[in-house]
Protein backbone atom coordinates (compact mmCIF):
# COMPACT_ATOMS: atom_id res chain seq x y z
CA UNK A 1 0.00 0.00 0.00
CA UNK A 2 1.19 3.43 -0.77
CA UNK A 3 1.67 6.62 1.25
CA UNK A 4 -1.69 7.97 -0.47
CA UNK A 5 -3.80 4.68 0.83
CA UNK A 6 -2.40 4.89 4.53
CA UNK A 7 -3.45 8.27 4.35
CA UNK A 8 -6.90 7.44 3.28
CA UNK A 9 -7.40 4.47 6.15
CA UNK A 10 -6.12 7.69 9.03
CA UNK A 11 -8.55 10.11 7.52
CA UNK A 12 -11.38 7.48 7.76
CA UNK A 13 -10.60 6.37 11.00
CA UNK A 14 -10.06 9.84 12.35
CA UNK A 15 -13.52 10.73 10.58
CA UNK A 16 -15.33 7.68 12.19
CA UNK A 17 -14.22 8.22 15.64
CA UNK A 18 -15.06 11.94 15.39
CA UNK A 19 -18.56 11.50 14.37
CA UNK A 20 -18.92 8.61 17.18
CA UNK A 21 -17.65 11.17 19.97
CA UNK A 22 -20.40 13.65 18.48
CA UNK A 23 -23.01 12.12 18.67
CA UNK A 24 -23.08 9.60 21.38
CA UNK A 25 -23.56 12.42 24.54
CA UNK A 26 -27.27 12.73 22.22
CA UNK A 27 -27.60 8.83 21.49
CA UNK A 28 -26.98 7.88 24.93
CA UNK A 29 -29.55 10.79 26.18
CA UNK A 30 -32.14 9.87 23.45
CA UNK A 31 -31.17 5.95 24.56
CA UNK A 32 -32.18 6.59 28.19
CA UNK A 33 -35.44 8.88 27.23
CA UNK A 34 -36.73 5.75 25.05
CA UNK A 35 -36.13 3.27 27.66
CA UNK A 36 -37.36 5.02 30.34
CA UNK A 37 -39.95 7.48 29.93
CA UNK A 38 -43.10 7.65 27.74
CA UNK A 39 -43.41 11.15 25.57
CA UNK A 40 -45.72 12.44 23.31
CA UNK A 41 -44.15 11.66 19.55
CA UNK A 42 -41.83 8.98 20.92
CA UNK A 43 -42.92 6.94 17.94
CA UNK A 44 -42.36 9.05 15.70
CA UNK A 45 -38.74 10.07 16.92
CA UNK A 46 -38.10 5.93 17.07
CA UNK A 47 -38.74 5.30 13.03
CA UNK A 48 -37.36 8.67 12.23
CA UNK A 49 -33.96 7.38 14.10
CA UNK A 50 -34.56 4.25 12.37
CA UNK A 51 -35.01 5.11 9.37
CA UNK A 52 -31.35 5.65 8.02
CA UNK A 53 -30.66 1.76 8.65
CA UNK A 54 -33.94 0.66 6.24
CA UNK A 55 -33.46 3.84 3.76
CA UNK A 56 -31.03 3.60 0.67
CA UNK A 57 -28.14 5.05 1.93
CA UNK A 58 -27.82 6.94 -1.29
CA UNK A 59 -31.08 8.30 -0.91
CA UNK A 60 -30.53 9.74 3.02
CA UNK A 61 -27.54 11.19 1.06
CA UNK A 62 -29.73 13.05 -1.08
CA UNK A 63 -31.42 14.40 1.39
CA UNK A 64 -28.55 15.48 3.38
CA UNK A 65 -27.27 17.10 0.23
CA UNK A 66 -30.25 19.15 -0.26
CA UNK A 67 -30.14 19.80 3.47
CA UNK A 68 -26.62 20.81 3.93
CA UNK A 69 -26.30 22.17 0.39
CA UNK A 70 -25.23 26.07 -0.13
CA UNK A 71 -29.08 26.62 -0.58
CA UNK A 72 -30.20 24.44 1.59
CA UNK A 73 -31.86 24.99 4.66
CA UNK A 74 -28.78 23.53 7.13
CA UNK A 75 -25.74 24.46 4.41
CA UNK A 76 -27.14 28.29 3.95
CA UNK A 77 -27.01 29.23 7.71
CA UNK A 78 -23.50 27.73 8.61
CA UNK A 79 -22.25 29.51 4.69
CA UNK A 80 -24.00 32.64 6.24
CA UNK A 81 -23.31 32.81 9.90
CA UNK A 82 -19.89 31.10 9.95
CA UNK A 83 -18.83 31.36 6.05
CA UNK A 84 -18.13 27.69 6.37
CA UNK A 85 -18.85 25.36 3.76
CA UNK A 86 -20.23 22.02 4.43
CA UNK A 87 -20.84 19.44 0.97
CA UNK A 88 -17.85 18.58 0.06
CA UNK A 89 -15.95 18.28 3.00
CA UNK A 90 -14.44 16.48 5.91
CA UNK A 91 -17.44 17.96 7.80
CA UNK A 92 -19.95 16.66 5.00
CA UNK A 93 -18.20 12.56 5.47
CA UNK A 94 -18.60 13.55 9.63
CA UNK A 95 -22.36 14.19 9.13
CA UNK A 96 -22.90 11.51 6.97
CA UNK A 97 -20.76 8.87 9.05
CA UNK A 98 -23.16 10.23 12.11
CA UNK A 99 -26.20 9.86 10.28
CA UNK A 100 -25.99 6.86 8.96
CA UNK A 101 -24.51 4.93 12.77
CA UNK A 102 -26.49 7.52 15.12
CA UNK A 103 -29.44 4.51 14.94
CA UNK A 104 -26.63 1.68 15.70
CA UNK A 105 -25.46 3.79 18.98
CA UNK A 106 -29.29 4.47 20.16
CA UNK A 107 -30.42 0.69 19.39
CA UNK A 108 -27.39 -0.59 21.57
CA UNK A 109 -27.42 2.15 24.94
CA UNK A 110 -31.35 1.52 24.53
CA UNK A 111 -30.84 -2.15 24.85
CA UNK A 112 -28.19 -1.76 27.61
CA UNK A 113 -30.80 0.74 29.30
CA UNK A 114 -33.76 -1.64 29.18
CA UNK A 115 -31.39 -4.04 30.87
CA UNK A 116 -31.25 -2.63 34.01
CA UNK A 117 -33.95 -3.98 36.23
CA UNK A 118 -36.03 -0.68 37.16
CA UNK A 119 -36.33 -1.63 40.83
CA UNK A 120 -32.59 -0.90 41.24
CA UNK A 121 -33.14 2.78 40.21
CA UNK A 122 -36.29 2.60 42.83
CA UNK A 123 -34.95 1.69 45.60
CA UNK A 124 -31.81 3.75 45.33
CA UNK A 125 -34.56 6.66 44.86
CA UNK A 126 -36.01 5.00 48.47
CA UNK A 127 -32.41 5.61 49.68
CA UNK A 128 -32.82 9.25 48.91
CA UNK A 129 -30.83 9.11 46.08
CA UNK A 130 -31.77 12.11 43.41
CA UNK A 131 -32.78 11.28 39.69
CA UNK A 132 -28.86 12.29 38.78
CA UNK A 133 -27.33 10.24 41.68
CA UNK A 134 -29.71 7.26 40.39
CA UNK A 135 -28.04 8.03 37.08
CA UNK A 136 -24.66 8.23 37.72
CA UNK A 137 -23.86 5.61 40.26
CA UNK A 138 -26.66 2.50 39.34
CA UNK A 139 -27.91 3.11 35.15
CA UNK A 140 -25.16 4.13 33.60
CA UNK A 141 -22.61 1.98 35.22
CA UNK A 142 -24.86 -0.86 34.61
CA UNK A 143 -25.32 -0.43 30.85
CA UNK A 144 -22.08 1.04 30.42
CA UNK A 145 -20.68 -1.94 28.41
CA UNK A 146 -23.94 -2.42 26.46
CA UNK A 147 -23.28 1.54 25.07
CA UNK A 148 -19.46 1.00 24.83
CA UNK A 149 -20.34 -2.12 22.73
CA UNK A 150 -23.32 0.19 20.81
CA UNK A 151 -20.22 2.97 20.41
CA UNK A 152 -18.16 0.39 18.86
CA UNK A 153 -20.40 -0.82 16.13
CA UNK A 154 -21.66 2.72 15.49
CA UNK A 155 -18.06 3.64 14.98
CA UNK A 156 -17.50 0.28 12.66
CA UNK A 157 -20.92 1.40 10.54
CA UNK A 158 -18.92 5.01 10.14
CA UNK A 159 -16.18 3.45 9.19
CA UNK A 160 -17.73 1.16 5.90
CA UNK A 161 -19.97 3.99 5.38
CA UNK A 162 -20.19 4.56 1.18
CA UNK A 163 -23.91 5.66 -0.14
CA UNK A 164 -24.36 8.95 1.70
CA UNK A 165 -20.86 9.89 1.70
CA UNK A 166 -20.43 9.73 -1.74
CA UNK A 167 -23.54 11.78 -2.11
CA UNK A 168 -22.29 14.95 0.13
CA UNK A 169 -18.49 13.87 -0.02
CA UNK A 170 -18.11 12.82 -3.14
CA UNK A 171 -14.35 11.27 -4.07
CA UNK A 172 -11.80 14.39 -3.96
CA UNK A 173 -8.69 12.26 -2.90
CA UNK A 174 -6.96 13.59 0.51
CA UNK A 175 -9.70 15.99 0.75
CA UNK A 176 -13.24 13.65 1.10
CA UNK A 177 -12.28 10.14 -0.08
CA UNK A 178 -12.53 7.55 2.53
CA UNK A 179 -11.73 3.67 2.61
CA UNK A 180 -15.33 2.39 1.08
CA UNK A 181 -15.18 5.22 -1.86
CA UNK A 182 -11.56 4.61 -2.48
CA UNK A 183 -12.27 0.51 -2.95
CA UNK A 184 -14.72 1.59 -5.41
CA UNK A 185 -13.04 3.85 -7.23
CA UNK A 186 -9.88 1.88 -7.62
CA UNK A 187 -11.74 -1.18 -8.81
CA UNK A 188 -13.78 1.14 -11.58
CA UNK A 189 -9.61 2.57 -12.70
CA UNK A 190 -8.31 -1.03 -12.63
CA UNK A 191 -6.29 -0.88 -9.47
CA UNK A 192 -6.89 -4.01 -8.14
CA UNK A 193 -4.37 -4.78 -5.67
CA UNK A 194 -4.98 -1.13 -4.47
CA UNK A 195 -8.86 -1.59 -3.95
CA UNK A 196 -7.67 -5.11 -2.47
CA UNK A 197 -5.45 -4.10 0.07
CA UNK A 198 -7.81 -1.39 1.12
CA UNK A 199 -10.50 -4.67 1.34
CA UNK A 200 -8.01 -6.19 4.03
CA UNK A 201 -7.96 -3.13 5.83
CA UNK A 202 -11.69 -2.87 6.00
CA UNK A 203 -12.30 -6.24 6.91
CA UNK A 204 -9.98 -6.06 10.01
CA UNK A 205 -11.06 -2.94 11.17
CA UNK A 206 -15.15 -4.09 10.69
CA UNK A 207 -13.98 -7.86 12.52
CA UNK A 208 -12.28 -6.35 15.43
CA UNK A 209 -15.11 -3.54 15.92
CA UNK A 210 -17.88 -5.88 15.47
CA UNK A 211 -16.36 -8.94 17.93
CA UNK A 212 -15.22 -6.32 20.41
CA UNK A 213 -18.46 -5.27 20.59
CA UNK A 214 -20.05 -8.49 20.59
CA UNK A 215 -18.08 -9.74 23.56
CA UNK A 216 -18.60 -6.23 25.87
CA UNK A 217 -22.62 -7.12 25.44
CA UNK A 218 -22.01 -11.16 26.14
CA UNK A 219 -20.34 -9.67 29.14
CA UNK A 220 -22.74 -7.81 30.74
CA UNK A 221 -22.48 -5.53 33.45
CA UNK A 222 -19.39 -4.48 34.70
CA UNK A 223 -18.24 -6.62 37.25
CA UNK A 224 -14.19 -7.40 37.58
CA UNK B 1 -46.66 6.13 63.99
CA UNK B 2 -49.09 6.95 62.27
CA UNK B 3 -49.70 6.61 58.57
CA UNK B 4 -52.97 7.12 56.97
CA UNK B 5 -54.74 6.29 53.57
CA UNK B 6 -57.71 8.30 52.91
CA UNK B 7 -60.30 7.12 50.39
CA UNK B 8 -57.53 5.65 48.67
CA UNK B 9 -58.41 4.74 45.11
CA UNK B 10 -55.47 3.54 42.35
CA UNK B 11 -55.88 1.70 39.32
CA UNK B 12 -53.26 -0.21 37.17
CA UNK B 13 -55.51 -1.87 34.28
CA UNK B 14 -58.46 -3.70 35.36
CA UNK B 15 -57.28 -3.38 39.16
CA UNK B 16 -58.36 -1.07 41.63
CA UNK B 17 -57.45 -0.39 45.10
CA UNK B 18 -58.94 1.29 47.71
CA UNK B 19 -58.26 1.68 50.78
CA UNK B 20 -59.15 4.11 53.93
CA UNK B 21 -57.48 2.91 56.73
CA UNK B 22 -54.96 4.10 59.70
CA UNK B 23 -51.90 2.34 60.85
CA UNK B 24 -50.94 2.89 64.20
CA UNK B 25 -48.72 0.21 65.67
CA UNK B 26 -45.40 -0.66 65.63
CA UNK B 27 -45.72 -3.53 63.11
CA UNK B 28 -48.60 -4.36 61.25
CA UNK B 29 -48.84 -6.84 58.02
CA UNK B 30 -50.71 -6.58 54.98
CA UNK B 31 -51.62 -10.23 54.49
CA UNK B 32 -53.85 -11.86 51.32
CA UNK B 33 -53.28 -13.78 48.60
CA UNK B 34 -51.21 -12.98 45.11
CA UNK B 35 -53.02 -10.50 43.14
CA UNK B 36 -54.53 -8.71 46.28
CA UNK B 37 -52.58 -5.72 46.14
CA UNK B 38 -50.19 -5.72 48.81
CA UNK B 39 -47.56 -5.10 47.09
CA UNK B 40 -48.76 -1.77 45.21
CA UNK B 41 -49.69 -0.88 49.06
CA UNK B 42 -46.12 -0.44 49.63
CA UNK B 43 -45.40 1.10 46.70
CA UNK B 44 -47.81 3.91 47.14
CA UNK B 45 -46.46 4.44 50.61
CA UNK B 46 -43.15 4.54 49.35
CA UNK B 47 -43.90 6.49 46.61
CA UNK B 48 -43.00 4.75 43.90
CA UNK B 49 -46.22 4.82 42.42
CA UNK B 50 -49.09 7.37 42.74
CA UNK B 51 -52.80 7.47 43.44
CA UNK B 52 -55.38 8.48 40.93
CA UNK B 53 -57.58 10.12 43.95
CA UNK B 54 -57.75 10.40 47.94
CA UNK B 55 -54.75 11.01 50.08
CA UNK B 56 -51.58 9.42 51.53
CA UNK B 57 -50.17 10.95 55.27
CA UNK B 58 -47.51 10.02 57.57
CA UNK B 59 -47.92 11.98 60.93
CA UNK B 60 -50.06 14.24 59.55
CA UNK B 61 -47.82 15.26 56.54
CA UNK B 62 -49.55 14.70 53.03
CA UNK B 63 -47.11 12.49 51.17
CA UNK B 64 -49.86 11.80 48.31
CA UNK B 65 -52.88 13.71 47.16
CA UNK B 66 -53.42 14.11 43.43
CA UNK B 67 -56.66 17.04 44.22
CA UNK B 68 -53.81 18.99 46.15
CA UNK B 69 -51.55 18.22 43.57
CA UNK B 70 -48.71 16.81 46.34
CA UNK B 71 -46.62 14.06 45.68
CA UNK B 72 -43.47 13.88 47.79
CA UNK B 73 -40.95 11.57 45.56
CA UNK B 74 -39.16 8.51 46.85
CA UNK B 75 -36.12 10.01 48.18
CA UNK B 76 -37.67 12.51 50.51
CA UNK B 77 -40.18 10.17 51.99
CA UNK B 78 -37.36 7.93 54.36
CA UNK B 79 -38.62 4.99 53.97
CA UNK B 80 -36.71 1.51 54.34
CA UNK B 81 -37.93 -0.34 51.37
CA UNK B 82 -37.19 -4.14 50.79
CA UNK B 83 -39.09 -5.31 47.62
CA UNK B 84 -39.52 -9.27 47.05
CA UNK B 85 -36.49 -9.63 44.95
CA UNK B 86 -34.14 -7.26 47.33
CA UNK B 87 -32.44 -5.28 44.46
CA UNK B 88 -29.09 -5.58 46.00
CA UNK B 89 -26.62 -3.13 43.79
CA UNK B 90 -25.01 -6.15 41.72
CA UNK B 91 -21.91 -4.04 40.66
CA UNK B 92 -21.17 -2.58 44.07
CA UNK B 93 -19.74 -4.58 47.36
CA UNK B 94 -21.86 -4.97 50.02
CA UNK B 95 -20.30 -2.01 52.18
CA UNK B 96 -20.92 0.05 48.99
CA UNK B 97 -24.71 -1.36 48.70
CA UNK B 98 -24.82 -0.36 52.86
CA UNK B 99 -23.40 2.76 52.79
CA UNK B 100 -25.67 3.96 50.18
CA UNK B 101 -28.53 5.38 51.77
CA UNK B 102 -26.29 6.82 53.95
CA UNK B 103 -24.91 9.35 52.35
CA UNK B 104 -28.25 10.64 51.40
CA UNK B 105 -28.83 11.48 55.05
CA UNK B 106 -32.92 11.73 54.77
CA UNK B 107 -33.68 10.72 57.86
CA UNK B 108 -31.39 12.00 59.82
CA UNK B 109 -32.91 12.35 63.40
CA UNK B 110 -32.79 8.84 64.20
CA UNK B 111 -29.25 7.48 62.85
CA UNK B 112 -28.58 3.62 63.00
CA UNK B 113 -25.04 2.85 64.07
CA UNK B 114 -23.67 1.03 61.13
CA UNK B 115 -21.33 -1.49 63.51
CA UNK B 116 -24.04 -2.25 65.59
CA UNK B 117 -25.89 -3.35 62.83
CA UNK B 118 -24.10 -4.93 61.07
CA UNK B 119 -22.69 -7.28 64.15
CA UNK B 120 -26.59 -7.45 64.95
CA UNK B 121 -27.39 -9.00 61.10
CA UNK B 122 -24.17 -10.97 61.28
CA UNK B 123 -22.79 -9.26 58.03
CA UNK B 124 -19.42 -7.65 59.65
CA UNK B 125 -17.31 -10.86 57.68
CA UNK B 126 -19.37 -10.26 53.98
CA UNK B 127 -19.36 -6.43 53.12
CA UNK B 128 -16.16 -6.75 50.87
CA UNK B 129 -18.19 -9.38 48.88
CA UNK B 130 -20.37 -9.10 45.81
CA UNK B 131 -24.34 -9.47 46.00
CA UNK B 132 -23.50 -12.47 43.87
CA UNK B 133 -21.47 -14.49 46.19
CA UNK B 134 -24.26 -14.28 48.51
CA UNK B 135 -26.01 -16.59 50.12
CA UNK B 136 -30.19 -16.40 49.94
CA UNK B 137 -30.19 -15.41 53.80
CA UNK B 138 -27.22 -12.97 53.58
CA UNK B 139 -28.72 -11.08 50.58
CA UNK B 140 -31.90 -10.90 52.69
CA UNK B 141 -29.97 -9.76 56.17
CA UNK B 142 -27.74 -7.18 53.98
CA UNK B 143 -31.01 -5.84 52.06
CA UNK B 144 -32.56 -5.33 55.36
CA UNK B 145 -29.27 -3.90 56.44
CA UNK B 146 -29.00 -1.37 53.68
CA UNK B 147 -32.65 -0.35 54.06
CA UNK B 148 -32.36 0.43 58.15
CA UNK B 149 -28.99 2.63 57.48
CA UNK B 150 -31.20 5.00 55.82
CA UNK B 151 -32.79 5.33 59.23
CA UNK B 152 -35.81 5.64 57.50
CA UNK B 153 -39.40 6.42 59.35
CA UNK B 154 -40.68 3.59 58.68
CA UNK B 155 -39.55 -0.23 57.01
CA UNK B 156 -41.44 -1.35 54.35
CA UNK B 157 -40.58 -5.34 53.70
CA UNK B 158 -42.27 -6.85 50.75
CA UNK B 159 -42.70 -10.98 51.17
CA UNK B 160 -39.12 -10.88 53.24
CA UNK B 161 -39.32 -14.55 53.52
CA UNK B 162 -40.69 -15.64 50.12
CA UNK B 163 -37.82 -16.23 48.50
CA UNK B 164 -36.20 -18.75 51.60
CA UNK B 165 -36.68 -21.99 52.60
CA UNK B 166 -38.31 -23.26 55.68
CA UNK B 167 -35.21 -23.64 57.87
CA UNK B 168 -33.26 -20.15 56.62
CA UNK B 169 -37.04 -18.41 57.49
CA UNK B 170 -36.77 -19.75 60.99
CA UNK B 171 -33.23 -18.38 60.91
CA UNK B 172 -34.05 -15.15 59.55
CA UNK B 173 -37.18 -14.38 61.90
CA UNK B 174 -34.95 -13.48 64.69
CA UNK B 175 -32.83 -11.12 63.28
CA UNK B 176 -35.81 -9.02 61.96
CA UNK B 177 -37.26 -9.09 65.68
CA UNK B 178 -34.27 -8.06 66.96
CA UNK B 179 -34.23 -5.06 64.42
CA UNK B 180 -37.67 -4.39 65.51
CA UNK B 181 -36.27 -4.42 69.17
CA UNK B 182 -33.03 -2.20 68.25
CA UNK B 183 -33.59 0.11 66.48
CA UNK B 184 -37.55 0.80 66.99
CA UNK B 185 -38.19 1.49 63.68
CA UNK B 186 -41.64 0.80 62.66
CA UNK B 187 -42.64 -1.97 60.49
CA UNK B 188 -44.93 -2.89 57.22
CA UNK B 189 -44.97 -6.31 56.28
CA UNK B 190 -46.63 -7.85 53.35
CA UNK B 191 -47.03 -11.88 53.46
CA UNK B 192 -49.04 -14.55 52.35
CA UNK B 193 -48.05 -16.66 55.19
CA UNK B 194 -49.86 -16.27 58.50
CA UNK B 195 -47.05 -17.99 59.96
CA UNK B 196 -44.87 -15.01 59.55
CA UNK B 197 -47.42 -12.92 60.50
CA UNK B 198 -48.67 -14.45 63.58
CA UNK B 199 -44.80 -14.44 65.05
CA UNK B 200 -44.03 -10.68 63.76
CA UNK B 201 -47.24 -8.56 63.73
CA UNK B 202 -49.49 -6.77 66.23
CA UNK B 203 -52.20 -5.67 63.38
CA UNK B 204 -53.56 -7.55 60.56
CA UNK B 205 -55.23 -5.96 57.58
CA UNK B 206 -56.39 -8.60 55.31
CA UNK B 207 -56.59 -7.71 51.68
CA UNK B 208 -58.49 -9.01 48.78
CA UNK B 209 -58.55 -8.05 45.26
CA UNK B 210 -57.74 -4.41 46.20
CA UNK B 211 -60.23 -4.33 49.36
CA UNK B 212 -59.44 -4.53 52.88
CA UNK B 213 -61.47 -7.47 54.08
CA UNK B 214 -60.40 -8.17 57.75
CA UNK B 215 -58.48 -6.18 60.28
CA UNK B 216 -57.19 -7.08 63.81
CA UNK B 217 -54.62 -8.80 66.10
CA UNK B 218 -53.88 -12.03 64.04
CA UNK B 219 -55.24 -13.94 66.78
CA UNK B 220 -58.56 -12.76 66.69
CA UNK B 221 -58.35 -12.55 62.43
CA UNK B 222 -56.94 -16.06 62.12
CA UNK B 223 -58.72 -19.21 62.54
CA UNK B 224 -56.82 -22.61 62.07
CA UNK B 225 -58.55 -24.96 59.42
CA UNK B 226 -58.72 -28.58 60.12
CA UNK B 227 -55.12 -28.82 57.55
CA UNK B 228 -53.43 -26.85 59.82
CA UNK B 229 -53.48 -23.79 57.81
CA UNK B 230 -54.65 -20.84 59.09
CA UNK B 231 -56.84 -18.70 57.17
CA UNK B 232 -58.81 -15.37 57.82
CA UNK B 233 -61.72 -15.83 59.87
CA UNK B 234 -65.02 -15.72 57.83
CA UNK B 235 -62.86 -15.71 54.82
CA UNK B 236 -63.07 -18.08 51.99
Amino acid sequence: MRALEWEIVGFTVGMAVLSTVLILPFGVGLAWLLARKSWRGKTLVETLVALPLVMPPVATGLILLKLMGRKGPIGSFFHDAFDLDLVFTWRAVVVAMAVMSFPLLVRGARIAFEAVNPRLEQVAATLGASPMRVFLTITFPLAVRGMIAGSVLAFARALGEFGATIMVAGNLPGKTTTLSVSIYSNIQIGHDTEAFWMLAVAVTLAFTAVWWSEWLFKKGHLTP
Amino acid sequence: MKLGFHNARMRVGEFTLELDLTITREVTAFFGPSGSGKTLTLELIAGLRRLDEGEITLEGVLFDSPAKRIFVPPRHRAMGYVPQDLALFPHLSVQQNLEYGRKAEIGAARRVDFDKLCRLLEIERLLDRRPDFLSGGEKQRVALARALLASPHLLLLDEPLASLDQSLKAKILPYLQRVREAFAIPLIYVSHSPEEVMTLCEDVIGLRAGQEVARGKPGEIFEPSPTQVYRLRGGS
